[in-house]
């Protein structure tokens, strides 16, 4: 049974190391020009996992910050993982044994959260364990080729492959407003939002991550206020996503 | 202090700090959440975060904002007809593809 659930996810792992491998291949080159070592830009994506938060240590390595401001750096960037591992430990079966919590906590990101979030009841730890098996060595291969083989790929499939991502999370969010009309809204509201910060210029001046978390903190709160989900409700929505 | 020294130190703070973003609420969290606030707001987070991160970062990804917005709404709709993950995710990729070797 955990042999299957690791098998499906390796399969379910297989875009998201795919889109992986295109992201984290630019990722590489910015660690290049931050004057990282391939082996340094491939240990912090094995270590890290996480883009936002690598891309923002990589500028400030390059700046020769202190270890404190990259500390408070990186809690910010990564503040919205709090909120998911949040959810994740909801989603999780009460009988998830402290290393398999563990484990999957040294990978939370927003594309394998989005899949584990999808499933339709608890979340087998294995089936975790399959994406994160499958997704990493993608972050850091692409991590490698990037530093150390710079523009082997065109740019007309880079470019290709940088929306694989958001595909995915289309993916988790669109089938489930489909079902529910509540979902629909709060999506609808959240692209505005977001839309909405990124051009006016006083949101404009904060840093995506915080933007993130900011918004998300917002409208689910408001959501909700406005709307609790009862018990009924949830599963329904969550089988249809 | 030495560079490199200072880089595996950096890589080492960010990769704990990053760690115990993660592993905290998820090792500390063991019980069923009752409070349906907080359960109502944690049913909502993913797809906000969600939507905030794709909208409108996807059009701004590629190379020419038509190619974002072709993907976004490819996207979309074989995500709300299909629904399949490798489905749309190609779709997309596909489209920008496309779309930019007409345009560019």
């Amino acid at each position: 049974m955990n042999r299957k659930q690791f098998a499906r996810g390796l399969r379910t792992g297989i875009p998201i190391s795919l889109g992986y491998l295109a992201v984290s291949f630019t990722m590489g080159i910015t660690a290049k020009n931050a004057g990282l070592t391939a082996f340094q830009a491939t240990l912090t994506s094995l270590l890290v996992n996480a883009s936002a938060g690598q891309y923002a240590a990589f500028t400030m390595m390059a700046a020769n910050s202190g270890f404190l401001e990259l500390a408070i750096m990186e809690a910010v960037t990564n503040a919205r993982y709090i909120l998911m591992s949040c959810a994740l430990s909801q989603k999780l079966p009460s009988t998830a044994k402290l290393w398999q919590r563990m484990t999957i906590g040294f990978n939370v990101n927003d594309e394998i959260f989005g899949m584990a979030i999808a499933e339709p009841d608890k979340l087998n730890p294995y089936y975790y364990f399959g994406m994160m098996a499958i997704a990493m060595p993608g972050w850091a291969l692409g991590t490698f080729l990037g530093t150390s083989v710079g523009n082997i790929l065109p740019a007309s499939a880079v470019s290709a492959l940088s929306v694989g991502l958001y595909g995915m999370f289309l993916a988790v969010i669109i089938p489930a407003s489909k079902k529910s009309k509540i979902i629909l809204g709060v999506v609808i509201v959240s692209m505005a939002a977001s839309f909405a910060m990124e051009v006016i210029p006083v949101f404009a001046a904060i840093a995506s991550g915080t933007r993130t978390i900011l918004l998300t903190v917002v409208i689910a709160s408001a959501a909700a206020i406005l709307f609790p989900v009862k018990e009924e409700e949830k599963e329904e929505a969550e089988h249809g996503a | 202090m030495e560079h490199n020294t200072y880089i595996y130190l950096a890589i080492a703070v960010v990769a704990l700090t990053t760690y115990l973003v993660r592993v905290l609420p998820l090792t500390l969290i063991r019980k069923e959440i009752k409070n349906p606030f907080i359960r109502s707001f944690l049913y909502y987070v993913p797809y906000v975060t969600l939507a905030v991160m794709t909208f409108p970062a996807i059009i701004y990804a590629t190379d020419s904002i038509w190619s974002g917005i072709a993907a976004l709404v490819v996207g979309v709709l074989v995500a709300w007809f299909s629904g399949n993950l490798f489905m749309v995710a190609l779709s997309a990729c596909a489209v920008v593809f496309i779309v930019e070797m007409l345009i560019l």
